[in-house]
């Protein structure tokens, strides 16, 4: 039972894989080395950056503080399996729309960190989207087109609804 | 940037934790959001991560004889949403939201915030200003550490090397209790630079058993102890000024001890108003 290698069953953005995972492996460093997803980035390895979101059972966490050999059953969400699924879609045009990317690094953490809130629903203010996103870097953008693409998007989906 | 290696083990008890924790080096993983982050830096290198998070039943926030009991590994981003935190205990409400950023609150658990014991943390604090008591669960059974006497120093509590933090218990907040609670971080989320935790009682128009927790001035989160005998008789600059003899920050990368000693007065001030106003 204590052992270094474990086997894990995960299911990634949908699929469900099986790999032996050695202990001490990141979930991050899992899915891009072993499941060739990197859209999922690693920036600052200890929690402080943000590039490396992704969701477990639903919420986003730090890739980098999470082992894959602690993923063992659950649900795993990249910024692969969003996009493909269109979940994003508006999102990601509106970053673009705004010119809120430049090197691009940040973008899928941020993409997952504001869908997030997004998707609790409601109209945040621009203070609730920056504190929502204060755990994500940018070093291009200074963040004001980051918001205002998020600000954009929560508008376009609550209007929807209403 | 990758963690030495280690075996990891699933716990799939408290009792089975403890079985585990008794091989030599063996750490405990709860939510990870401090524990992997030094693994990855390798300033911490154990050979055994007994991971916590499978055991059920340490993960509910319970209202009973008048105290809010909170189990170790209840996420900052699950007390948030707790109605019976938010109505029972509103200083640790107060405190959460300055607690990391979303995704580290997602994961983060309240048990693993005060056994790492970071002196910048918000929950050691919390828990001196409201008196709390932590259960562990060791060897020899279990035993109740009130919050005073949990902080030994720099990251260290009276926590042994196979006992495992199982709940925290506060004192439900009765009608006449204020609470304030502000910090200042270079970035929202970050750990605090000074922060201020404080609980009291109003008695007519005065305010009675004044607790103020100070973090990220010293080894351990302190009360200001001066400073709250004379908020009681209401005098908030008479107050500040009194800080000068309950806190003595040391510099750090943030800010030199001079800056932290305005800022801890600057800070009282502003909790003070909040201690004055009735709960909203």
């Amino acid at each position: 039972m204590s052992e270094r290698f474990h086997d894990v069953a995960i299911t990634v953005n949908g699929e469900k894989v099986r790999e032996r995972v050695d202990a001490r492996k990141t979930l991050v460093d899992f899915l891009r080395e072993d499941l060739a997803l990197t859209g999922s980035h690693v920036g600052c390895e200890h929690g402080v950056c943000g590039a490396c979101s992704v969701r477990v059972d639903g919420v986003v966490v730090r890739g980098c503080l999470v082992l894959a050999v602690q993923c063992d059953g659950a649900r795993v969400d990249t910024i692969e399996g969003v996009a493909d699924s269109a979940e994003i879609t508006d999102l990601q045009q509106a970053f673009v729309a705004r010119n809120a990317l430049q090197c691009g690094y940040c973008t899928p953490g941020m993409l997952l960190t504001a869908q997030e809130l997004l998707a609790g629903g409601g109209m945040p203010s621009r203070e609730q989207i920056r504190a929502h996103l204060s755990g994500n870097y940018c070093r291009c953008t200074g963040y004001q087109a980051i918001v205002d693409a998020v600000e954009a998007v929560a508008q376009a989906r609550s209007g929807a609804k209403g | 940037m990758k963690p030495a290696p280690f075996a990891y083990a699933k716990a799939r008890s408290v009792a089975h934790a403890i079985e585990l924790l008794g091989t030599e080096d063996a750490r405990l993983l709860a939510g990870g959001q401090s524990l992997i982050a030094t693994l990855n830096m390798r300033l911490s290198e154990p050979a055994l991560l007994v991971d916590i998070n499978g055991i059920g039943e340490l993960d509910r926030v319970t209202l009973q004889n008048a105290h809010v009991e909170i189990g170790a590994l209840v996420r900052y981003a699950q007390a948030e949403r707790s109605a019976e935190i938010a109505r029972a205990a509103p200083l640790i409400a107060l405190a959460l939201p300055h607690i990391g950023h979303p995704a580290i609150r997602n994961r983060g658990t309240v048990g693993g915030s005060l056994a790492f014991a970071d002196p910048a943390a918000e929950l050691p604090a919390c828990m001196i200003a409201l008196d709390g008591e932590i259960d562990v669960v060791g060897p020899n059974g279990q035993r109740t550490v009130k919050a005073n006497d949990f902080f030994a120093g720099l990251f260290e509590t009276a926590l042994g090397a196979q006992d495992v933090l199982t709940a925290i218990r506060v004192p439900a907040a009765a009608a006449d209790i204020r609470v304030g609670f502000a910090e200042f971080a270079r970035r929202h989320g970050d750990y605090a630079m000074v922060g201020l935790a404080a609980c009291a009682r109003v008695a007519g128009k005065r305010l009675a058993d004044v607790r103020l927790a100070y973090f990220g001035v010293g080894a351990t989160a302190v009360r200001a102890r001066k400073a709250e005998a004379v908020l009681a008789d209401g005098d908030v600059e008479a107050a500040v000024s009194a800080l000068a003899g309950d806190l003595d920050p040391p510099d750090d990368i943030h800010a030199s001890g001079a800056v932290k000693m305005h800022l801890a007065g600057v800070l009282l001030r502003r909790v003070a108003q909040q201690l004055g106003r009735a709960p909203s």
